[in-house]
C-alpha cells in the first residue's frame, strides 16, 4: 500500500478572527497517510483552530486545505467524511450507545443488517460491547470517552480529529486510555490528529508532533527528536525539563561553541547561533548531568546542594552551579550508594553536544 | 454476638436515635416556622377562595332551608302523581313561617326559574295565607289546589321536589349549555342559544394558536440568544423582556393604537399600497386583535424556558452531529431539538395555560368574536351577578387546565418541564 505523504495539507494557511489578530500564521504542515500527528501547544496557541479549520468549522482566511489533493475549503463539514472526538465528547445525552453510534450510519443510509455489524465491531474495539443500551448519562467518563472514539471510527472516515479527548480524565485512567488509542491507531491504520496541550501525552502518542506557539508551527519532528533535539527553546521549555544558562557566544568552531555566562564559560552544541557576539540560551536536560563523572566530558562543574526532593523511582537534586540557584539534577534511585545532602559540594558533567545552545530567551 | 440488635448509646447514655430526633427537631421546626408565613398566605389566598368557590357553585340550599317539612313528607312521595296531604300540608306550614318572615317572594323568583309560573302561584297563595283565607281545620290540599289551576299539575311539584338536594350540578350543566330537563334527567339547551359551548371552543382555540404563534416565533429568538456573544444577547434579552416591565393595560391599549383601522399599521398597509384607503382590513375586535396582542404579551413566557434550556446545550453537539455527517438539518432535528423539548413543554404549558384564563387583552381588543371564557366569567360577576355560575365555569377552567397538566405530565413527563 503506497502511502500517501501529503494526504492533509495546510498550504500557506492563516487564520484570523477579528481581523486585527493573526490566530494561525502561514500554516505549512503536510500529514501522512495512517500518520498519528499531535498538535501540541499551551492555549491559545492556535492548535485548536487548525483542527477546526479542518473538521470544517472555521474557515481558513487565507490559504488552502487539501485532503487527498482536495481542496476541502468550501466543503460543509458533514460533506467531509471527517470522524471527531470532541473534548467533552459530546456524546448525544438522548440517545443510547447504539445510537450513537448508529447516527453517522444512518445518516449515511447504512443498511440495518450492516449498521448493526459495524457498531458491533466499533464497541468490541473500545472493549464496550454489552452496553448498547447505556445512556451516556449512566456511563462513566473513561466509558464515554471510548464511545466517543467508536462513534468518530465507525464511519471509517479516512482522517480522525480528536480536540483534548482525555483532558477531563483522572491522570490513571488518561494515561490507560493513551495507550488504548495508540495501539486501536495501529491496528486500523486511519490518519489521526489530535490536539493536545499535554507534552507527555504527545510523546506517548504521536508519530511525529508539530509544537505550536504563536499560531506558528516551532518544531514538527518525531518524539525522540522533539526531545533530544529541540530546534528553539521554546520547544526546550515547553516539552520535558530543562536547565538554562543565559550567555553570550565568544567562540565558535564546528560543532562546538564556548558561551560566557555571568563569571564563567562553558562549551555548548551550537543550533542556532551562527557567529560570535550573538546571545543565546543554552538548554541541558537535567538527565544528561551526571555526578561524579568519570568519562572524558567536556564541561565539569563543582555546584553545592540547595534541596534534595524524593520522588520515588528517583530523586531531584536542586544545586547551586554557575551562578544560578536553580540548576536541576535527576537521580535514579538504583543507585543507593550515593549519598546526597544539603549544602554538600558535589562534581557535575556533561557532553557539550547535550547542551545546545539556542536562540535567547 | 446475640441477636438481639443492640441499641447505641450517646456518652449520656440516651439511646441514639432519641438524640437524634432531638436534634433534628429543632431543625424541622426551625423550617417550618420559615415556611409557616408562605403556607398561611397560600391556604388563604389560594385554598380557601378555592374551596368557597367549590361551595358557592354546588350550593342550592336555599329552598332546602325554606321548605324544609315540605321535603321531608315528600321522601315518601313517588313524584308520579300530585302528592299526599301531608305533603300539602307540610308546604302550608312551611310557606306560613316564609309569609311571616316577608321571604315567600324569594322563593318565588328561585321556583320560577325551575319551572315558569311559579311567581304568580305564590303570590297568589301568599295572598289567601296573608287573608288568613285557608282553614286549618279542613282539608288543606283541596283548599291550595283550588288557588290556581297549576298547584293541581303534579309538574310543579316535581320542580319542587327537585329543589330538594341542598347541592346541585345545574350551573355547571349550564356552562356546558345543558341543563336538568322536568323529569330530571339532562336537556341540551336549543342549539341558537349554546353560547357557552362556542366560548369553551373559543378559548381553546386562541390558546392553542397562541401557543403555537408563540413558539415560532419564541423558538428561533431563545435560540439566537442562547447563541449570541453576551454584549449582544443581553441586548436582545432587555428587548424580550422589555415588555414585562411595561404595564399589561398600556402595552394592550398600544396595541389598539396600532391595529384601529385608522391606525398606525393600517395607515402604513395604505400607504405601501397594499389596501385600499376605503379598504381597510379590520385587525381589532375580532380574533385578529387577540391573536396579535396576546402573543406579543406572552411570547416571553415561551422564550425564557426555552432559553433556559438552550443555554444548556453545548455548540459542540451539533457540531458532532455535523461532523458524523449529518446536514445542518438533519444535527438541528436529530440532535438539537430533542434537546429543547423540555423547554419547548414548559414554554408550551405556560404560554397554553395562561392563554386560556387570560382576560383584559381580549376584553379590550377582542369585540365580540374575540372574548373568552373568562370575560364570560367577569360578565357573569359583574353584570348579572350569578356568582355560582361564575364559580362554576371558573372552576371548570380551572379543572380543564389540571387536565391539560395531567396530559401533558403522561406524554412528556412533568420531570422534562425546565422553566429556569
Amino acid at each position: 500500500m503506497s502511502k500517501n505523504p501529503e494526504f492533509v495539507k495546510f498550504d500557506k494557511v492563516d487564520k484570523s478572527y477579528d481581523g486585527k489578530v493573526l490566530v494561525v500564521k502561514d500554516l505549512q504542515l503536510d500529514i501522512a497517510e495512517g500518520e498519528f500527528i499531535t498538535m501540541l501547544g499551551p492555549s491559545g496557541s492556535g492548535k485548536t483552530t487548525c483542527l477546526m479549520m479542518l473538521a470544517g468549522f472555521e474557515t481558513p482566511t487565507h490559504g488552502e486545505i487539501l485532503l487527498d489533493g482536495n481542496i476541502i475549503s468550501n466543503i460543509p463539514p458533514h460533506k467531509r467524511g471527517i470522524g471527531m472526538v470532541f473534548q467533552n465528547y459530546a456524546l448525544f445525552p438522548h440517545m443510547t450507545v447504539y445510537e450513537n453510534l448508529a447516527f453517522p450510519l444512518r445518516v449515511r443510509k447504512v443498511e440495518k443488517n450492516e449498521i448493526d455489524k459495524k457498531v458491533d465491531k466499533a464497541l468490541s474495539m473500545v472493549s464496550l460491547s454489552g452496553f448498547e443500551t447505556r445512556m451516556p448519562a449512566q456511563l462513566s467518563g473513561g466509558q464515554q470517552q471510548r464511545v466517543a472514539v467508536a462513534r468518530a471510527l465507525v464511519f471509517d472516515p479516512a482522517v480522525v480529529l480528536m480536540d483534548e479527548p482525555l483532558g477531563a480524565l483522572d491522570k490513571n485512567l488518561r494515561e490507560s486510555m493513551q495507550y488504548e488509542i495508540k495501539h486501536i491507531h495501529e491496528s486500523i491504520g486511519v490518519t489521526v490528529v489530535y490536539v493536545t496541550h499535554d507534552q507527555s501525552e504527545a510523546l506517548t502518542m504521536s508519530n511525529r508532533i508539530a509544537v505550536f506557539n504563536d499560531g506558528k508551527v516551532q518544531q514538527l519532528s518525531d518524539p525522540a527528536e522533539l526531545y533530544e533535539k529541540p530546534v528553539n527553546s521554546f520547544v526546550a521549555e515547553f516539552i520535558g525539563e530543562n536547565n538554562t544558562f543565559n550567555g553570550e557566544v565568544v567562540d565558535i568552531a564546528n560543532d562546538k561553541c564556548k558561551v560566557k555566562l555571568a563569571n564563567s564559560e562553558i562549551l555548548a552544541n551550537p543550533i542556532s547561533v551562527k557567529s560570535k557576539g550573538e546571545k543565546t540560551t543554552v538548554s541541558l536536560r537535567p538527565e544528561r548531568a551526571l555526578i561524579n563523572p568519570t568519562d572524558k566530558m567536556d564541561n565539569m562543574f563543582t555546584g553545592k546542594i540547595e534541596e534534595v526532593i524524593y520522588h520515588g523511582d528517583h530523586t531531584r537534586v536542586r544545586l547551586n552551579l554557575l551562578g544560578s540557584s536553580e540548576f536541576i539534577l535527576k537521580v535514579p534511585n538504583s543507585t543507593s550508594n550515593l549519598e546526597l545532602k544539603v549544602s554538600q559540594d558535589i562534581n557535575i558533567g556533561w557532553d557539550s553536544t547535550d547542551a545546545r545552545a539556542l536562540d535567547p530567551k | 454476638m446475640s441477636s438481639e440488635t443492640k441499641q447505641i448509646l450517646t456518652t449520656d447514655g440516651i439511646p441514639l436515635e432519641v438524640s437524634l430526633k432531638k436534634a433534628e427537631k429543632k431543625n424541622k421546626i426551625k423550617a417550618f416556622l420559615l415556611v409557616a408565613p408562605l403556607l398561611l398566605f397560600l391556604i388563604i389566598t389560594y385554598v380557601f377562595p378555592i374551596g368557597e368557590m367549590f361551595s358557592r357553585s354546588i350550593d342550592d340550599k336555599m329552598i332546602t332551608n325554606m321548605l324544609p317539612k315540605t321535603f321531608k313528607e315528600m321522601e315518601k312521595w313517588d313524584g308520579q302523581e300530585l302528592p299526599s296531604e301531608e305533603v300539602f300540608t307540610a308546604f302550608y306550614y312551611d310557606f306560613k313561617v316564609l309569609v311571616e318572615k316577608q321571604e315567600h317572594g324569594k322563593l318565588g323568583q328561585r321556583l320560577n326559574k325551575e319551572k315558569n309560573g311559579f311567581n304568580s302561584i305564590t303570590k297568589k297563595l301568599f295572598r289567601q295565607v296573608k287573608r288568613k283565607k285557608i282553614d286549618e281545620s279542613t282539608s288543606i290540599k283541596k283548599q291550595i289546589m283550588k288557588v290556581h289551576k297549576r298547584w293541581r299539575n303534579v309538574e310543579y311539584w316535581q320542580a319542587i321536589k327537585r329543589t330538594a338536594p341542598p347541592y346541585t350540578m345545574s350551573k355547571y350543566l349550564k356552562g356546558m349549555d345543558m341543563y336538568y330537563a322536568a323529569d330530571g334527567s339532562i336537556a341540551q339547551v336549543e342549539e341558537d342559544r349554546r353560547i357557552h359551548r362556542i366560548l369553551w371552543l373559543r378559548t381553546l382555540e386562541i390558546a392553542f394558536f397562541v401557543t403555537l404563534f408563540c413558539f415560532l416565533m419564541g423558538y428561533p429568538i431563545a435560540h439566537l440568544l442562547a447563541t449570541l456573544p453576551m454584549k449582544y444577547s443581553n441586548l436582545l434579552m432587555i428587548c424580550v423582556l422589555l415588555p414585562f416591565w411595561t404595564s399589561l393595560l398600556v402595552r394592550t391599549a398600544s396595541w389598539m393604537i396600532l391595529l384601529q383601522q385608522q391606525g398606525v399599521v393600517n395607515d402604513f398597509f395604505v400607504m405601501i399600497g397594499l389596501v385600499a384607503d376605503d379598504n381597510r382590513p379590520e385587525m381589532m375586535y375580532n380574533k385578529v386583535g387577540t391573536y396579535v396582542a396576546m402573543t406579543q404579551i406572552l411570547l416571553p413566557f415561551m422564550v425564557l424556558p426555552l432559553y433556559s434550556v438552550m443555554k444548556t446545550i453545548s455548540p459542540s453537539l451539533m457540531r458532532a452531529g455535523k461532523s458524523l455527517g449529518g446536514t445542518p438539518f438533519v444535527a438541528f432535528w436529530k440532535v438539537y431539538f430533542p434537546l429543547t423539548i423540555p423547554g419547548i413543554g414548559a414554554g408550551c404549558l405556560l404560554v397554553f395555560i395562561l392563554a386560556i384564563g387570560y382576560y383584559i387583552t381580549p376584553a379590550l381588543v377582542g369585540g365580540a368574536s374575540g372574548t373568552l371564557i373568562s370575560n364570560q366569567i367577569a360578565f357573569h360577576m359583574k353584570q348579572t351577578l350569578d356568582w355560582s355560575f361564575a364559580s362554576a365555569m371558573g372552576l371548570m377552567l380551572l379543572s380543564g387546565v389540571l387536565v391539560i397538566y395531567w396530559i401533558y405530565n403522561k406524554l412528556v413527563g412533568v420531570d422534562n418541564i425546565k422553566l429556569g
